[in-house]
């Protein structure tokens, strides 16, 4: 094996569930060190994915290797260097956080005694120490998804699978969980996460992968996926309906393309691939116009918009829920 | 081995000093990860106030009530105290309940996905189902520690000697291990807790009730007597009794095999709950697993 491994790498994954193909031949290459987003709706394949590449899983058809061994051929050795954490949070709610550490370090074969301390170290990485003695049941959703996280960590893997990590978190807790985040990338880890979320996929990974039924549909780092989608969005709100036009016609001008105005919300939208320079332009012109501007915004395109673009039709949410309860 | 690259620290078995190496300690085998799993499952009895009740509290209240609310009205063919007959079937019944537990623990891992966090990580095949085992059998060993001790002070006496005596408590640790895989078996095919409360209560309640557990088979109607005298939960009872030399219905003429001989009849199910249904149970759990 060369240094020059990728430390995740799957290639025409298949994964059938009955009449149901949740994964239609993926290929995926993450390198050592770095991070990559599977960004895609509910039902697009990603958890099927993750599950597949950390041996929950076998596919049909295709084969990976994690870490430098095959996922079906030798789970145990993919199993010894990888840290996986689920969708929903999976330590035990009757455990105190430090005993579901502790456990967990001994299913890694560790000592008891070099558990505990791990257990420890990590609660405390995760500024769980005050809640360590308390049992899990007990916790916030945010502090859950801290100790579920620091639960992967615990025998330092070489690669780290993240299912959604701030589905269901309020805005504080997944802020939060970002700055945590960070610190992984910052360390070295080979990261894989899923997300529903583009501004989530922008801000953790240096690679992002879009699938939409089971199928990749668009890969690239986020600046080449924004400039396939059109970039961000400026929004600028006013006090007076009547100088929304006035302002349509300045941000036409500025961003070159069509703005859309939405009357009830007093509000003129464009895409605009300038950024915050862009952004800067249109605040300058606005306050030499003298309309009074009650918001001024510079926001990234939804998953919606992403799909909207990239597949010509928005997140099939109706028909994806209703193929799941079939399921 | 992969040779570290660039400047993050990726190299595997790095010397522990390095704090940022990966943690690979090799596999120290089956035993240590049931027994990690086992304790898991200790430490779920002891934080759940209904299942401690169930192990502790429980069986002094049965012992007592029985003895003293059905003790009087019962009277033991053959002869003798109905407390000291109450003994055996009350202990039988509490290691039919075992399977129970297990049922439940097993549908609680799947509904908490505890069991993808165990599918995650480098354990021993098997060593989840027996932490189970383990933790379980143990369970069931408590609250018969608590019944005897109950019993001896309401009047219960063992009167067989020391490797009868032993024989009787050895009896029940196998019953209890053989009750275990209907547990699982009934846990994986079962989705949710409250699915296996429910069968619980429709299969294992009228199982150790047709049953002589609280009365002589003798004064039940057929085919309800029929029943009860091939179900194990019977012979259970009837075996331990014997074994402590206790009160117990005398064999009649005509009655079947497993009557005559309840010590050996009973075995036979725990070799055939290990046997048959072990496998079963085992190829159903992973089955409930599996995606």
């Amino acid at each position: 094996m060369t240094s020059s491994a990728p430390a995740i790498e799957a290639t025409g994954l298949v994964k059938r569930y009955g009449e149901k193909e949740a994964l239609g031949g993926v290929d995926l290459a993450v390198p050592v060190g770095t991070v990559t987003a599977v960004l895609g709706p509910n039902g697009a394949g990603k958890t099927t994915a993750v599950r597949i590449l950390s041996t929950l899983s076998l596919a049909d058809e295709g084969t990976a290797r994690v870490a430098g061994f095959d996922v079906a051929e030798h789970p145990t050795e993919v199993r010894r260097r990888i840290g996986l954490a689920a969708q929903d949070a999976t330590v035990d709610p009757l455990l105190t956080g430090h005993e579901n550490l502790t456990m967990i370090g001994e299913l890694h074969q560790m000592p008891r005694r070099e558990a505990k301390v791990r257990a420890t170290e990590l609660l405390e990485q995760f500024s769980l120490t005050d809640a360590g003695q308390r049992v899990v049941s007990g916790y916030s959703g945010g502090m859950r998804r801290r100790l579920d996280l620091a639960a992967t960590l615990v025998a330092r893997p070489e690669v780290l699978f993240l299912d959604e990590p701030t589905t269901g978190l309020d805005p504080r807790a997944r802020n939060e969980l970002w700055v945590v985040l960070d610190s992984l990338v910052g360390s070295g880890t080979t990261i894989l996460l899923t997300t529903q979320y583009l501004e989530e996929a922008d801000r953790l990974s240096d690679d992002i992968v879009v699938v939409d039924h089971g199928k990749v549909i668009a890969r690239g780092d986020a600046r080449s996926l924004k400039r396939q989608v059109g970039g961000d969005n400026i929004g600028v709100t006013v006090a007076d309906v009547r100088a929304l036009d006035d302002v349509s016609a300045v941000l036409a001008d500025l961003t070159g393309s069509v703005p859309v105005i939405d009357r009830v919300a007093r509000t003129v939208t464009a895409p605009t691939t300038a950024g915050v320079a862009g952004l800067a332009e249109v605040a300058n012109a606005l306050a030499g116009s003298g309309h009074q501007v009650e918001d001024l915004s510079l926001r990234q395109p939804t998953l919606d918009e992403v799909f909207l673009t990239l597949t010509g039709s928005p997140v099939d949410s109706q028909s994806d829920t209703s193929s799941e309860f079939a399921s | 081995m992969s040779a570290p690259t660039t400047t993050t620290t990726t190299a595997t078995g790095g010397s522990s000093t390095d704090p940022e190496a990966p943690i690979l300690h090799p596999s120290k085998g089956l035993f240590h990860d049931m027994w990690v799993i086992a304790r898991r499952g200790l430490i779920h009895m002891k934080r759940q106030p209904e299942q401690l009740s169930d192990a502790t509290i429980q069986p002094v209240m049965f012992v007592v009530m029985f003895a003293y609310v059905f003790g009087g009205a019962i009277e033991v063919p053959g002869g003798g105290n109905y407390r000291e007959f109450l003994m055996g079937g009350i202990m039988a019944q509490t290691l039919v309940f075992t399977a129970f537990g297990v049922a439940l623990s097993i549908a609680n891992d799947r509904k908490n996905q505890a069991v993808d966090r165990f599918r995650s990580l480098p354990i021993a095949r098997g060593a989840v189902l027996g932490g189970h085992a383990v933790a379980n059998v143990i369970k069931a060993i408590l609250p018969i520690t608590i019944m005897s001790i109950t019993g001896y002070v309401i009047g219960w006496r063992i009167r067989g000697d020391l490797v009868h005596t032993v024989g009787a408590y050895t009896l029940m640790v196998a019953f209890a291990f053989g009750m275990i895989w209907v547990g699982v078996l009934l846990g994986s095919l079962v989705s949710t807790p409250e699915g296996v409360n429910g069968i619980a209560f429709v299969a294992l309640f009228p199982l150790t009730f047709v049953a002589s557990t609280f009365v002589p088979v003798s004064s039940m109607p057929e085919p309800l007597r029929t029943v009860a005298q091939w179900n194990p939960v019977t012979t259970l009872a009837d075996g331990l009794r014997e074994l402590f030399g206790n009160p117990n219905t005398p064999v009649q003429p005509g009655d079947p095999w497993s009557i005559a001989h309840p010590v050996a009849y009973t075995w036979l199910w725990v070799v055939g709950l290990v046997v048959v249904c072990a496998p079963l149970a085992v190829r159903a759990y992973q089955r409930s697993i599996a995606s």
